[in-house]
This record gives C-alpha cells, structure tokens and sequence, in this order.
C-alpha cells in the first residue's frame, strides 16, 4: 500500500501535545485552579489548532490511503514499530476526540465536580485525549493496545473520583469490564501475530497476510477481538457497565465516554477486526448483526423503563451503537460508511444530551424525570436545546442523526456476498421499528421534562419577586455553556444538511477496508 | 429509431423552482435569530418568506402551462424539468438533491404556498399576543419549508426530509400550548403515530431502491432514488414482483400514517388541540396530504406493485374506502367543531386514496386542489367563530348557535365551502368529488362506487348537522354573550388556562363584548379561500366539454413512452428530453406508443396510461340527488332535535340498546385509541420496557455482577485456604524455626569475650581443617 | 628449610597468642595475647614473601603493624575507661552484652 510520509509530525504532535500540557501543569501548585484551568485550555486549543492544520494538510483526494506516516522502531524485541497514519476513516475521529476535549475543557471552566481539584482532573483529561487520539491513529497492534489502554485509567479515575453516589461500584465494573475484554483482544492479537508467522504487528502487514489463515482459527481470533470490542461498543449483552458508568460519570466523563470512548470499539472492528480476518467476519456477520438489531430494540426498551434522564441517554447509546454495529456487520461499502457516519453523528447528540443532562443536574439537583417538568417555561433555551437535540437523537433529516440511522437500515437489505440475505432484511424491519421506539422514549422524555408546568418544588410558590434562594440555580443556559454547546449543534446541523462533507472522507477509505470482499 | 429531440419550453421559474423550499427554510432561522426584535416579532419575514415563494409557485406554473402549451401534441410526454446536485455519496456513486418539477409538484406548490401565505396572514390576528408568538411563525415557515420541499423533491431520501421536517414541525404546533398535558399528549401521539409509519417508509425506500438500483443506473444513469428513475423501473417490466409490492405496500403503510387513514387515522382528531390555523394548514394542504402526494408522486410503482386496475379489489382503495365510511361516520357524534372538520379531512383523504387505488389519479390529484381550498376555509372559518363569537370555545352544543346574523362574511364563507365540500354543483367539490366516484366506477370497483356515493350522502348530512348547530337555532353559551367559566373546560383544561390568558390579551376588553365579526386580517383569507373554493372546480369542469378539461391537460402525466432519456437525464440542468419515436406504425397506429399495463419492448415508461369516464349528467344527477337527500334529512333531523326538542329523538340513544352501543362505539372512536394507548403503546412502554429493563438489572447485569461475586468469593476462599493456610503456615513456621533456634544458640553469646574468642578460633580451626580436607 | 622453621616459630607464637587470649582474665593481657597473634602473622608473611621474592608481604607486614599500633591504643583507651568505671578489669565480670 503506498503512503504518504510528508510532514509525518504533525500526527505525532497532535497525539503528544496534551503530555506537554500535563507536563507543565505537574510543576504548578495544586492552589493555583485558575491557572490549571487555563493552561489545560490553552492545551486543548493548541492540540485542535493541530488538528485543524492536519484537516488541512490531508489529502483528501486521496481519503484511501495512510497520510503522515512515521514509522520507528520500538520494541525490536517483538517486533512491533511505532507506526502511525490517518486516512479517511480515522479521521474524522481524529479530529472529533479533540474538539471534544477542548469543549469539555471549556465546560469545566465553571463545572468543576466535587470534590474539586482542577488540577488533577484537568491532568486526566488530556492524558484521556492523548489516548483517545492516539488510538485513532495507531497502526500498530500494540501500539494500539497501549493507547487503547491508556484510556481506560483516567476514565477510572474520572468516574472513580468525581462521580456520583455510587462511583465506586460504576468505576470498578467499568474498568474490569474493559480489561476483561482487553486481554482477550491482547490474546487475539498476539495469535493473529504468530499466526501470520511472527513477522510484524503492522496493520498493514497483517491485513495483507491475515487472510492467509484458516478459517477455524481465524474464527477463533476473531471471537477474542470480538468480545475485546464488544465489550467497549458496548453491544448487547456486554452493555451492562455502560449505564452505570454513565450515570455516575461526572458530566465530562460521559461526554467523553459518549462521544469518543464507546468508539473505540467499533472504530477496531472497522480497522482491526474485520479487514485482517475476513473468513471469520463473514462467519461473525449475522452473530453481529442479530445482537444489534437485539440492542437496538432492547436499548429502546430499556429506555422506556427509565425514571432517571441521564441513564435513558445512557441507554439510547445502546440502541444507537447497535444502529452502528449494524451497518458494519452488512460489510458492504454502504453500511461502514453509515457506521461511520452513525460514530460521529451519535458523538455529536449524544454527547450534547449528556451535557444537557448535566446542566439538568446542576440547576435542579435531581434528574429524576418524574420531578422534572415545565423546563420549557423556567429555561427555554436549554428546554430547546434538549428538544432539538432529541430530534437529532431519533434520526430526523436534515439533522446528523439520520444520515447513520438510514444508510444503515438500508444497507441492511442488500448485505455482503456470502451473508444471509433474508436474515439481513429481516434485521432491516426490526431497526426500522426501533426507530419508533426512539421516537418513542425520546419525545417521551422531552415531553415529560419540558413540556407542562414546573412542579411544584421547583417553581416556587410565590410566582412573584423573590424565589428564596433555594431556586436560584434555576437559571438558564450561561455562557460557557453556550461556548461549549454552540460548535456542537452547528455541527449536528451542518453534517445533517451536508452529509457529503464526511461520505467524501469516508467512502474511499471503507472501500479500501473491505477490499477484501470484493466491494 | 431516433428521431429529433423535442425542446419544450421552459424558463428561469421553472429552471429555479429549487428556490421555492429554500426561501420559507432560510426564513425559519432569520426568524429564530432575529424574529424577537422586530417589529412584528418575526411574523412579517414568515408572511414574506410565503408571499416570495408564491410568486416563485405562480411564476413557475405560469412556465409549466407554457411548456405543456409548447408541445407539438396532446399525447406528447412533457418531460419534467429536473435539476440535481451531488448530496452525499456513499459506495461509490452519489446521492443526489435537486427538484422534480411537474404538473402535480406545481399544482401542489402553488396550493401550499398559497394556504400558507393566507393562513400567516390570518395567524397575525389570531395569535395576537400570544405567548410564544414568534416561535408559532417560525415552526409555521419550517413546516411549510418541508412540505415545499417534499413536493419538489427529486428522490425519495430529499422526499424523506420533507416528510420528517413536517412530522417534526407538527409536533411544535400540535404542541404550540404545550403547558396543558393534552396537548403535549396530542403532539406526542401525532408524531408518534406517523412514525410508526415512517418505519414503512424506511423499508419501502430501502427495498425499492436496492431493487431498481441497477437498473436505474444502467438505463438512465439515475440512482435508485431518483423518482424518475422508480417510475420508469415499475413500468420497464424489470421488477420482480415480490420486490415492487413489498416496496409499494410499505411505502403505502407511510402514507397511512401521514395522511391519517384507518387505521393510523387516531392521531388526526387529537391533532386540533393545536391552534386553528395550524389545523387549518395541516389538515388542508400539507401534513395530510403528503401522503396522497406520495402516492400520487410515485404512482407507477403503486400502479405496478399493488396492481391496480387489475381487479376490482387493491390495498389502496380498500384502505381509502373503509376510511372514508369510518370517518364519516365518526363526525357525526363530534361536539366540536374541528373534530367534525377534522373527520371530513380524514374522510375526504379516503376519496383521494381510493380515487389514486382506483385508477382515477387526475381526479385524486383535483381533489387535493379543491379540497386544499374548501377545507382550509372551514377551519379558517371555525378558527373565526372562536376568536370573535365563541370565547375560545370549540363546542357547538354548548357556545355556538344562530351566529349567521352576527358574522355575516364568516357565515357566507362557511355556507360556499360546506356546499363544495358536499360536492353541490356548481361548487368545486363537485367536480372533483363526482369524478373521483364516476371513474372509480368506470374502472370496475363498483362496490367502491357505492361507498363513495355512501360518503357522499354522510358528508352532506354531518356538514349539515355542523352548520345548523353552528349557524341556525338560537344562540348558546359563549355566543349568546354568556361568560362562564366552563368554556375552557370544553376545550382546555385548567392548566392552559394560563396560556390562553397571555395569547388572549384581548380578552380583558372584549370578553364581554359578545359575538361580533372578526377583523380584516381574519375575513379577508376567508373570502380568498371561499373564492376558490367556489370556483376552482371550473379548472377541470368536465359538463362543460372537453376545453373546460385544463386541469388535465397541464396535470396529467402523459403516457408516452420515451425514447434513450437517459443519456440526456444525466448532469444539473437538463431537462430529460423525450425522443419522439418517428415509426409510429411500429407501435400501432393511433396514439403510437402507450404506456400500458404491458411491458415496453424499447424506451421508457414514466406513467402509467389511464382511462377516463366520460361525463354522464345521469350519474351527476344521482349524485347530486343523493347529496340534496343527505342535506334535508340532517336538516330536518336538526330542526327536530336541537330546536324543537322533539321528545322521540331526544336521548334516543339512551333508550334504544342498539342505538345506544352504536353511538358509544362512535363516541370511543372504535377503541382503536384504547387498543393503540391502553393496549399496545402502555404494554410496550409497561410490562415489555420493565422486563427488559427487568432482564437487564437482574440476568444480564446479574451475571456480570455474579460473576463479580463470585470471583470475589473465590478470591476469599483462595485467601482463606490456600493464602492464609498453606503459604501463611509456611512464612509462620520460618518464623516460629527461627525464633526456636535463636533461643536455642542464645547461650552461645554469653557476653564473655574470651568464650567468643574461642569460638572464633574453634571455628578457624574447623574451617582450616576443612580447607585441608579439600585441598588434599 | 629456612621456612620451615620461620612458620614453625610463628605457629609457636599463634598458639601462645590463642592460649592467652582465651585463658588470661586480665584485659591488657589479652590485648598482649593478640599482638602476639598479629605478631605470628607478620611472621608468616615476611617468610613467604622472602620465599617468593616480592615485596608484597612486606608491604602486608607493615600495614598489619600500623592496625595493631591503632588496635593497642584503641583497646589500651577502652581498659583504662573500663577501669576507671569498674576498678577492676578482670573479662569474666564484664558480661553486660550477653544475649
């Protein structure tokens, strides 16, 4: 596969920068929380700065192939190289882990969870965005692996330190969930390795040799990864950690969790999985498919079940990912496409709804939907903000959401040669219907918080001149919010109107990826 | 074969009519962003964005008559003017967005810009200081700017836009007084329930485009997508046909749900707790009528997939049928006004669907016309009586009566459209109405016939009913100048109570003020619409012979089949050109070439051919008739039940079983809403959601957590046993082995120098003897 | 062999060194003891290194003079602060580190 070396840095900067900024931020005093705060921003801003310049700098003439390569020697010893690259696919993901970040920095500028501790929270998260974006850029199983991992323990951290009530349980399941998936993918990877006969862990090497190997075996390697990834995705039934996660999240935590973490999972089956072993995703495709269709519906209800708000977001990313998970287990050109599409189109709404849920959160106290209400009437920005947001969410044109939803459905008719076409189409109905169960839960749930009268305890019983202090968090969407927000829904309206802005950059890198069907 | 290539006219409306969505959709955020600070809050940049996409309409249709006017003759193809730009790509080729401009889109497009432009400008007065004024235009112009855009849309994904923006849009104006629970409940349900049928329209899209896809591409260079590419594939013969019927029947599912047939029709009645014009606009020429405009727009497919005029029997006319019986017969126990509107749209949609069912696709398509203007007339109308004469109230038995004298021009109007709306000669439902009835009949669906005519004779008698209840009798409630306090329970409950008291800032002054005629802004789009729908009818007024048939000549497709299009479809800005096939002989004499029901051996198909009755006064006749029997029963059944109270129809379906169960089986809307609410939508959101979240929590979550336990009791058992026993006992005992030998060698270190010393010695010499021994 | 008698005297004094180190109470006596010890040692070195014909047991021999110098002024401080605490500096009475 030719590559692109020029300005091979610019990747290595981008993933790196964060470190320098953490760097920094270790020699300043714990007290200074201003500074903390500000040299994480400048940070961030730096670290998108590049990767503007590489958004740039890409060539997107020719989204197929690897740009920036840098390949090093790294661990001789077993062979692997540091080897890095970006091409089509990876980056949009790339690009989005990094504004996320920055928008999550700017959000904490005045949402600091308790207890506090700018420092060390700030610290977290750009060693989480060097995670995030070095995972997206790895082209080396194990340098993979590393970042892959490297996510994990802010995160850990995150949920652990400045969760809710029941962090210690959420964080625990989430980290042992994820090694546990972890290290049957590191077995998957080190058999794929010697499998293909111990020469390298490039991916490029191993998709070229990958096929090679006989199908049982590859079937065997691919259920190691499978479960690896599943489990991060999460798909169902590997989904449970994901609402407990989520709901003890700090605000930040769950965007981050949202918009970039649950990616990882599908961003390796599109990668990793999938390409090197294409006997065995033939053989996985309907196992995939059907545990989607079935999160997908079952996301949906579990959805409808909830009282709290934050956990029904946490349970719509199961039914969304399975939209994902669905189109990549078509294995056509489409489907990846879509499930690609579907990545950052459910970053974007989801992780806007999460930090919605948070602002909820911080001004009522309680996300207990029961106890919401009226939000339209005491905080209409925000209350529309949710309502526009939930309208993305279930897949309205003209908006993100719908260009992962319906590519999907429709890829399902037609899957790859060699899949069970009748089971497929079957899977295109059930989808189909869970697009009526979103609409379902959330119009259920904006209507139920945004609609009507504010309850009572909110409201305050006056109705006129002084509230008491007891609602003086009421107060409509701030500014920092609106900093944090405003590049986020533009981008859920840009992409929803202009969808060809990210099928141009995917479309040739998944053609690539499924070369190996004859797509 | 190839013969030259015709060039209709066309011209920069035309070439632009693209332009018509856009203006209402950039308007949408104008208004949103800087609606607030002006003047009139927002609503004079929605008025304009309508009146501009107006004269885009008008100018566009005035171009398209042109065009039909330059063909060389009536059997010609008039090809439509398509433009398109790459959208998005995926699998290699592109998703294209552009318009599809044609008779229908135009008669639609100039319909729904002129509704809107009327129901803005009637809004300006009716929403008067309300609340969320500038918020009501803005989803107004949005809704508008979907409708727009479905009708000029090139494929079916640019039709999906359309179609959703419109769902979403009818949910914020359903919802408009979302502080009252019903509301926001009726909002819900409408969004809900038409995305259920949605799921339909996914699949259909999904199905018909992976079916025709190759061969679109193939013979036209068209996607899959691409509306002209879909009707030429169902009339090429290609279609295998489980694909094309699974394809239409879904699709058909979505039009269900959209243009409120049964048995989705649930959601339409609930739909008028919006504001009037809302009602007015949703229910005349947009929501409900796309998907009749679906139908219509992709009707090769309908006509090929669901073989129509194959039999005497299909979905489509099935499903319009039943409706228009059912719904009738609904709008007879209604007390308020808009529910009686709300059934006759839902009935008058079933006409459409049966005529398109039926063959009769110009007829349906007239209807949309006519009825667009009648019905939007009515509700204007009602909207009318409870601004001005009813205090708010929609209740007819409770707060209307004898208002003919006190809102003359609300009177007249009411009078002409209910007259057209039961299809009175002269009156333009007339003439659609009878058509769609006499070709349903020509066609062979004779039982269909009968229902139609049934329908005919239920309109005419609930319209009856509604007008005398509202007009004649003596004044009641709200119109007879009373202010009581129930009239918002008729309507609204106590918690909009509040809502209403910010949009009716008027009332403080005029509360007591009684009945009087509304304002300007409120008549004048009264006597626009009453205007047409007195006259619209004259379009395609076919008792006055065949150059009355304009309507058709400019409508409807022609059935001509169409030679090597698809080397000019390709590339933004043309036209496809239809090629005249010069050996007409070759396809029989006559016509030439037909678009039958039989497979074209060369060229392209892009409507199916269609027959048309002929005009018999006879058959009017008898409609008529019917119609003047609906009206004078009801009438006299009125006079003798609300004004003389006559002791043998009063409470009669208390006191007749029969009666009685009808009546409550009316009354609860057939229990579809409990089977929908109580049944289906509260066992997926109870029992089903709980379970699942039931397995979630305790199998699913209960095996991680099992596995979490039991790991960590394993881990214990390890600690106790093996950990703290065996390994534990093992460190102990090294310890316990020192301690002993530590005391045992204590009197070794006696302190005494000389006793270490000897020590020391000894042990050289035992280490010197060692050395020795080894060395040796 | 010359040597012979030269290793033979210093077994003699080694002897003499290890009796009187284990058997004389008297401290200075047991320092004595050792010097004659080191003595013995010295012995040995300088005849093995005449034997070899370098200087190395020389050099040792000197060193092993210079420590016992230190050794004797060290010890001979420690008797006299021993005395002057315990006015006695017989060994079996100073028993204070047994174990």
């Amino acid at each position: 596969m030719d590559v692109f070396r020029d300005q091979n840095w610019v990747l290595s900067v981008g993933t790196f920068l964060p470190l320098a900024g953490v760097l920094v931020m270790l020699f300043i005093p714990k007290a200074e929380e201003q500074l903390h705060k500000l040299v994480a921003l400048v940070t961030a801003l730096a670290t998108l700065g590049v990767g503007i310049f590489t958004l740039m700098q890409f060539n997107y003439d020719n989204a197929d192939k690897m740009q920036f390569v840098a390949d090093h020697e790294w661990i001789p010893v077993i062979k692997s190289s540091y080897l890095i690259g970006l091409d089509g696919i990876s980056l949009p993901m790339y690009f989005l882990s990094m504004v996320i970040t920055l928008l999550v920095i700017i959000y904490s500028w005045n949402h600091i969870p308790n207890p506090g501790n700018p420092k060390a929270f700030m610290i977290l998260m750009l060693v989480l965005q060097t995670g995030m974006a070095g995972t997206f850029i790895a082209q080396d199983l194990i340098l993979f692996f590393v970042f892959f991992e490297l996510v994990l323990l802010p995160m850990y951290f995150m949920i652990g330190v400045w969760g809710g009530e029941n962090r210690q349980y959420a964080s625990l399941k989430f980290f042992l969930y994820t090694m546990f998936g972890s290290a049957l993918m590191l077995v998957a990877f080190l058999a794929l390795f010697f499998k293909t006969g111990a020469e390298s862990f490039a991916i490029p090497y191993l998709v070229e040799n990958g096929g090679a190997i006989a199908k049982n075996t590859q079937v065997w390697i691919f259920a190691g990864m499978f479960i690896g990834f599943a489990v991060k995705v999460p798909m169902f039934p590997f989904h449970t950690w994901l609402p407990d996660a989520h709901t003890q999240a700090p605000t930040q935590g769950s965007v981050i969790l949202a918009a970039i973490l649950l990616k990882l999972g599908t961003y390796g089956f599109i990668r990793i999985a999938i390409p090197t072993l294409p006997d065995a995703a033939i053989e996985w495709a309907p196992y995939i498919g059907l545990l989607a269709v079935i999160g997908i519906i079952y996301g949906a209800f579990g959805c409808l079940a909830q009282t709290d708000m934050k956990r029904l977001i946490a349970f719509s990313s199961v039914a969304h990912m399975g939209f994902v998970m669905l189109g990549i287990s078509t294995l056509t050109t489409f489907g990846l496409n879509a499930a690609l599409f579907g990545m950052v189109a459910h970053g974007l709404i989801t992780g806007m709804l999460f930090f919605i849920a948070g602002s909820v959160k911080e001004r009522y106290h309680t996300l207990e939907i029961a106890r919401l209400g009226g939000m339209l009437k005491q905080m209409p920005k925000l209350g529309w903000i949710l309502g526009f947001c939930s309208m993305a969410s279930l897949g309205l044109p003209g908006l993100a959401g719908f260009w992962g939803e319906f590519p999907a459905i429709l890829s399902a008719y037609n899957p790859a040669d060699g899949l069970p076409v009748e089971t497929f189409r079957t899977f295109m109905i059930i989808a189909a219907l869970g697009t009526v169960l979103a609409a379902a839960y959330l119009l259920w749930l904006f209507q139920r918080t945004a609609f009507g009268e504010p309850k009572a305890e909110f409201s305050g019983h006056g109705g006129h001149g002084d509230h008491g202090d007891e609602h003086s968090d009421i107060h409509d969407v701030n500014m920092f919010e609106w900093i944090a927000w405003t590049p986020l829904l533009i981008a859920i309206v840009v992409f929803g109107v202009v969808p060809n802005l990210m099928f141009k950059v995917l479309d040739p890198a998944v053609a690539v990826t499924l070369k190996a069907f004859g797509g | 074969m190839i013969a030259a290539v015709e060039t209709l006219s066309s011209g920069w409306f035309l070439e632009h009519a693209w332009l018509i969505p856009i203006i209402p959709a950039v308007s949408f955020f104008l208004i949103i962003f800087f609606g607030k600070k002006m003047p009139m809050k927002g609503s004079e940049i929605g008025i304009a964005s309508m009146v501009g996409a107006l004269v885009l309409s008008a100018g566009a249709a005035y171009q398209w008559i042109q065009r039909v006017d330059s063909a060389p003759s009536k059997e010609t193809f008039i090809s439509p003017v398509v433009r398109t730009w790459n959208w998005w790509q995926n699998d290699g080729f592109s998703v294209s967005i552009g318009q599809h401009i044609d008779g229908l889109a135009i008669t639609i497009l100039v319909v729904v810009a002129f509704i809107s432009t009327l129901v803005q400008i009637y809004s300006v007065a009716y929403l008067h200081g309300d609340r969320r004024y500038t918020h009501f235009f803005a989803a107004l112009t949005l809704f508008s700017a979907g409708m727009l855009n479905m009708v000029v849309a090139e494929n079916m994904i640019q039709l999906i836009l359309g179609w959703e923006i419109m769902g979403l849009c009818s949910f914020m104006l359903i919802g408009h007084w979302w502080e009252d629970g019903a509301n926001s409940r009726a909002a819900l349900k409408a969004f809900f329930t038409t995305r259920t049928g949605d799921v339909g329209l996914l699949v259909g899209t999904s199905v018909l485009y992976f079916s025709a896809n190759s061969w679109t591409q193939e013979h036209l260079g068209l996607s899959g997508f691409s509306i002209r590419g879909l009707s030429a594939w169902a009339l090429s013969g290609d279609p295998s046909s489980a694909a094309i019927t699974v394809g239409a029947v879904a699709l058909f599912i979505a039009c269900i749900g959209k243009s409120g047939q049964f048995p989705l029709h649930t959601w339409l009645p609930d739909a008028m707790a919006g504001p009037t014009p809302v009602s007015s606009l949703l229910h005349s020429s947009t929501m409900v009528v796309a998907g009749v405009f679906l139908v219509a727009r992709l009707y090769p497919v309908f006509f090929e997939g669901l073989n129509i005029l194959g039999g005497n029997m299909n979905l489509i006319v099935l499903i319009g049928g039943i409706t228009i019986v059912i719904a009738a017969a609904l709008a007879f126990v209604q007390n308020d006004i808009k529910k009686v509107l709300a059934y006759s749209t839902v009935s008058q949609l079933g006409y459409m669907m049966m005529g398109l069912g039926a063959g009769a696709w110009l007829p349906a398509v007239f209807h949309i016309f006519t009825h667009a203007f009648f019905k939007a007339c009515l509700f204007l109308g009602a909207g009318s009586i409870s601004h001005s004469a009813s205090h708010h109230s929609f209740d007819m038995k409770k707060d209307m009566g004898g208002l003919r004298k006190v809102m003359p021009i609300t009177f007249t109007t009411w009078i002409i459209s209910t007259l057209a709306l039961c299809g009175v000669f002269p009156f333009s439902g007339f003439f659609s109405k009878d058509e769609i009835i006499d070709n349903v009949g020509h066609n062979g669906y004779n039982l269909f016939m009968i229902v139609g005519l049934v329908g005919a004779f239920m309109t005419a008698a609930y319209m009856t009913r509604a007008t005398y209840l509202t007009f004649f009798g003596e004044a009641r409630g709200a119109s007879a100048g009373e202010h009581h306090e129930e009239e918002h329970d008729a309507h609204d409950s106590h918690a909009a109570h509040d809502a209403h008291d910010s949009h009716d800032a008027h009332d403080s002054h005029d509360a007591h003020a009684g009945p009087r005629e509304s304002g300007w802004l409120i008549t004048v789009p009264l006597i626009l619409l009453a205007t047409l729908a007195f006259s619209s009818g004259f379009l395609n007024a076919l008792p006055f012979g065949e150059k009355w048939e304009r309507f058709k000549t400019w409508v409807e497709p022609r059935s001509e089949v169409v030679l090597d299009s698809g080397s000019m479809a390709s590339g933004p800005g043309h036209a496809i050109a239809p090629v005249r096939p010069v050996a007409e002989s070759e396809h029989g004499e006559g016509h030439g070439s037909v678009c039958g029901t039989e497979t074209p051996e060369e060229g392209t198909c892009y409507a199916p051919s269609l027959n048309h009755a002929k005009f018999k006064w006879s058959k009017a006749m008898l409609s008529l008739l019917i119609v003047a029997a609906g009206i004078v029963i009801s009438w006299l059944i009125c006079v003798q039940l609300y004004t003389r109270k006559n002791a043998k129809l009063v409470g009669l379906t208390a006191r007749n079983k029969l009666l009685g169960a009808g009546y409550l089986f009316l009354l609860n809307k057939y229990y579809l809403d409990h089977l929908y609410e109580k049944v289906i939508v509260r066992g997926i959101a109870g029992p089903i959601a709980r379970g699942a979240y039931w397995v979630n929590q305790n199998i699913l979550d209960g095996i991680v957590n099992g596995a979490g336990v039991i790991t960590r009791k394993s881990a214990g058992w390890v600690y106790r046993n093996v950990d703290q026993r065996v390994i534990d006992t093992t460190v102990n005992g090294s310890g316990a082995a020192a301690r002993g030998a530590g005391s045992a060698l204590r009197p070794v270190q006696s302190g005494k120098v000389n006793q270490y010393g000897a020590l020391l010695f000894g042990a050289a010499a035992i280490g010197a003897l060692v050395l020795i021994i080894i060395n040796t | 062999m010359l040597l012979n008698q030269f290793l033979l005297l210093g077994a003699v004094l080694f002897c003499i060194g290890v009796y009187g180190v284990i058997a004389r109470k008297n401290a200075v006596m047991v320092l004595m003891s050792i010097e004659l010890i080191l003595n013995s040692v010295n012995l040995n070195l300088l005849a093995f290194a005449m034997r070899s014909g370098t200087a190395d047991g020389h050099t040792f021999a000197l060193y092993i003079i210079a420590v016992a110098a230190a050794e004797v002024g060290v010890g001979l401080a420690l008797v006299l602060l021993i005395y002057r605490n315990k006015r006695n500096i017989a060994l079996e009475d100073l028993s204070e580190m047994k174990g």
